[in-house]
């Protein structure tokens, strides 16, 4: 079954440790806006939660994109850019619903989550589990379970 | 530059000029960064006496070579001025996202120096920096001034800001940074309020590069691997925040209760970790690229005290609990929430409240003076009184000097629980010996941050010692004053402490820098910073004669409880303590240790 990273957002912290990971491993430097996973902060809510691609099947950015710098892995279904034939038109970045892909001035080029080759850098730094490189189906499982449980005690609740 | 990002934003807020500078390599080598870099710039740039509040004193923003990355709790800041409140020199950290920011936007340090005309606040974005009208944000709480920054500029901007408590000037504001997050201690808002400057607004997108990638990737992971394996930065501040000690320290009989008259605290549990954490917490919150997240987002609903917003710590729990006697913890964490709005220090509030309140029931000021009783325990009278102090309203007037001021005014400065003016933090010295010495001997007054001795003679780490033996102590303060000295100039959290030490820090250190560095090296750094703070305070006639505790310290036993009879011994460890540090018997460096460590 696919591996795919997860996000539980109620045990993010908004430490941004997963955006420094990132931006270390694809750029070598420390920088949030080179990082393909961004943490989202809503202070005055208390909601916190990383945002990242999450390998669309249908991907706005691999049709909207005319050079043919993005392509699907159809072993791992992670879609990614290739750099040396992106030529920074930004076209992904208007198709994309969900602004999880960017323009770095920098390299001049379109970057994305590509789940470090099934290694996620971001992962690895998250200090409390509310990233994971898990099995696709385990948050969902996890929420129904959850359901589940309530349905359970609901059922105990009114039962004479 | 790796590790540092080479420039000094330096502004002149009389002519309205900013200017950017390289940094000095090997002046950032010596002195780190930091608290250590941003101390020797303020020493060799301004006048050790002068007035804290003339145009002539600096403010200086300061980042350590580690701001920014993902050593662990990296994301600290540091404010450098010369005290309202102490007249030393003033060092205060700060935690959240606004350091980091800073770096990204391509810049180490912030010099701050003159007097706008009128208020200002300065806007940083990527190598460039303008200063931007404040008048309309001038009255306004450290909230509302960084809703209204932050629509004007970058809502991903990052603003440290003072409120109404440092524009008039209270000699114990602070500045507020990402609008929970304090750059405390010393009156450092103050500074900024006398400036009229409002606040330092940063964005940034720019990198922080690292000189060898595959040893800080390693450091990094096993930074990791050490906080994950320590119970306090693991378990007991992620579940409990930092108010997880108001138990333990009430149970070792040194949790100062009513303005330190007494060491136990009756009301300690209901002012705890676990019941905050049972009855107002939301969810925890961490400051930038730190796995610990000790802050707490909390909710109140008791509509006297109603709030939403970020819940108090363990000083300031301790300041407006246990040391003005009140257990109510939604009035505490009320009046914590308004010391981050109205931009004040709420240890040297709490503890000057406690003070006032002291003299109160002894009868040394009147309701008519106060306007009203201020007893001990008077949970409504508290948050009233910090309120007062943040717009130095009716007796807030007279609290918003600072507790020795406010006592010597009325006559009794014995009354002030204070070292060279600063309010103590939440641990009795008369327990905990070496923490009574660290106290008298701090650069900055009377602080926990400056050598938390607690950490060994409390907690038990890195190893036991005994809190009433005095035999050892002096050499234990200096080397975590040293250190201490070290984590505030690379810019890590000192609650990394607890995980780890001087071999980790030099190792993210050497990686981030490329600086060629052994431990006695690092160690000798954090001990010319030391020097170079104590040479600062003489010079501004602050000498060894101020290293000295209140009389109810050193001469009235604890009353009762584990610390029962004590006194803290300070004849017994000061002279040994001048003798390690190499000063003579007034408390002076000496001539050859100054030049040993390079600071002639």
């Amino acid at each position: 079954m696919n591996k795919k990273i997860s996000v539980y957002p109620e045990k993010c912290t908004a430490c941004r440790l997963c955006e420094l990971g990132c931006s270390f491993k694809k750029t070598g430097e420390f920088n949030p806006t080179a990082s393909r996973v961004r943490v989202s902060i809503f202070g005055e809510e208390a909601f916190y939660t990383p945002i990242f691609c999450t390998q669309c099947d249908e991907a706005w950015c691999l049709k909207a994109c005319p050079s043919g710098a993005i392509s699907r892995d159809y072993g791992t279904r992670v879609v990614k850019v290739n750099p040396e034939v992106c030529v920074g038109c930004r076209m992904c970045t208007l198709a994309c619903p969900f602004g999880t892909i960017t323009y770095y001035g920098p390299e001049g080029k379109a970057i994305k989550c590509d789940e470090c080759d099934g290694q996620p850098e971001c992962v690895l730094f998250c200090p409390t589990g509310a990233l994971t490189y898990e099995e696709e189906s385990t948050p969902t499982r996890l929420k129904r379970f959850e359901t589940a449980k309530k349905l359970q005690s609901s059922s105990k609740e009114v039962q004479p | 530059m790796k590790g540092w990002v080479g420039k000094i934003l330096r502004v002149d807020l009389t002519k309205g000029e900013t200017k950017i500078e390289d940094l000095d390599r090997n002046l950032a080598q010596k002195f780190l960064g930091g608290r250590g870099l941003g101390s020797k710039i303020f020493f060799d740039e301004v006048d050790p006496n002068i007035d804290p509040f003339s145009p002539g004193n600096k403010l200086i923003m300061a980042t350590g070579p580690l701001t920014g990355t993902s050593a662990s709790a990296a994301g600290r800041y540091m404010v450098i001025t010369k005290s309202p409140l102490t007249g030393t020199i003033a060092c205060s950290n700060s935690g959240g996202h606004f350091g980091a920011e800073l770096k990204f936007a391509g810049f180490d340090l912030v010099i701050l120096e003159g007097k706008a005309k009128e208020p200002v606040y300065l806007y940083i974005e990527d190598g460039k920096a303008e200063l931007k009208d404040a008048k309309a944000l001038w009255g306004k709480t450290t909230h509302e001034a960084t809703d209204q920054i932050l629509s004007e500029t970058d809502r991903d901007a990052r603003v440290s800001c003072i409120g109404p408590a440092g524009e008039k000037l209270v000699r114990f504001a602070c500045i507020i940074n990402d609008k929970h997050r304090a750059a405390g201690r010393s009156g450092v808002g103050a500074v900024m309020g006398s400036k009229n400057l409002k606040a330092v607004a940063v964005r940034g997108s720019g990198s922080i590069t690292i000189a060898d990638k595959e040893a800080f990737r390693k450091a990094t992971l096993d930074g990791f691997q050490k906080v994950k394996a320590n119970p306090v930065t693991s378990q007991g501040l992620p579940a409990y925040g930092t108010c997880v000690l108001v138990n333990i320290i009430n149970a070792s009989g040194i949790f100062p209760t009513r303005n330190f008259q007494e060491g136990v605290f009756e009301g300690a549990e209901k002012i705890s970790g676990e019941v905050l954490a049972e009855d107002i917490l939301v969810r925890n919150r961490a400051c930038f690229s730190c796995p610990i997240a000790c802050g707490r987002v909390v909710k109140v609903t008791n509509p006297k005290y109603e709030f939403f917003g970020e819940g108090p710590e363990y000083e300031s729990d301790w300041s407006m609990g246990g040391c003005c006697g009140v257990d109510n913890l939604d009035a505490i964490a009320k009046g914590n929430y308004l010391c981050d709005t109205l931009g004040l220090d709420p240890i040297s509030a709490g503890v000057t409240i406690a003070c006032g309140m002291e003299l109160f029931e002894k009868g040394i000021i009147s309701a008519k003076e106060v306007g009203g009783p201020l007893n001990f325990g008077d949970a409504d009278v508290m948050v009233e009184m910090v309120k007062a102090i943040g717009y130095r309203e009716g007796f807030g007037n007279a609290l918003a000097e600072g507790s020795y001021r406010l006592a010597e005014r009325f006559g009794h400065p014995e009354y002030s629980m204070s070292v060279k003016k600063q309010e103590f933090p939440a641990y009795d010295g008369r327990g905990a010996q070496g923490m009574g010495l660290q106290y008298a001997t701090s650069n900055r007054g009377a602080c926990h941050v400056r050598g938390y001795l607690t950490s060994p003679e409390i907690l038990g780490s890195p190893e036991k010692l005994d809190p009433f033996e005095t035999k050892g102590k002096p050499g234990w303060v200096k080397l975590f004053q040293d250190l201490t000295a070290v984590i505030d100039s690379v810019g890590i959290c000192l609650f990394t402490s607890f995980a780890f030490g001087g071999p980790e820090i030099l190792s993210y250190f050497k990686a981030a820098t490329g600086t060629e560095m052994n431990l006695d090296e690092l160690m000798k750094a954090g001990e010319r910073i030391w020097n170079l703070e104590r040479i600062f305070n003489l010079k501004a006639g602050i000498t060894g004669k101020d290293d000295r505790l209140p009389d109810r310290l050193v001469k009235e036993p604890m009353p009762l409880g584990p610390a029962e009879g004590k006194v803290v011994e300070l004849d017994k460890m000061l002279p040994e303590y001048y003798q390690l540090r190499g000063w003579d018997k007034e408390g002076n460096p000496t001539r050859e240790k100054v030049k040993e460590l390079g600071l002639e």
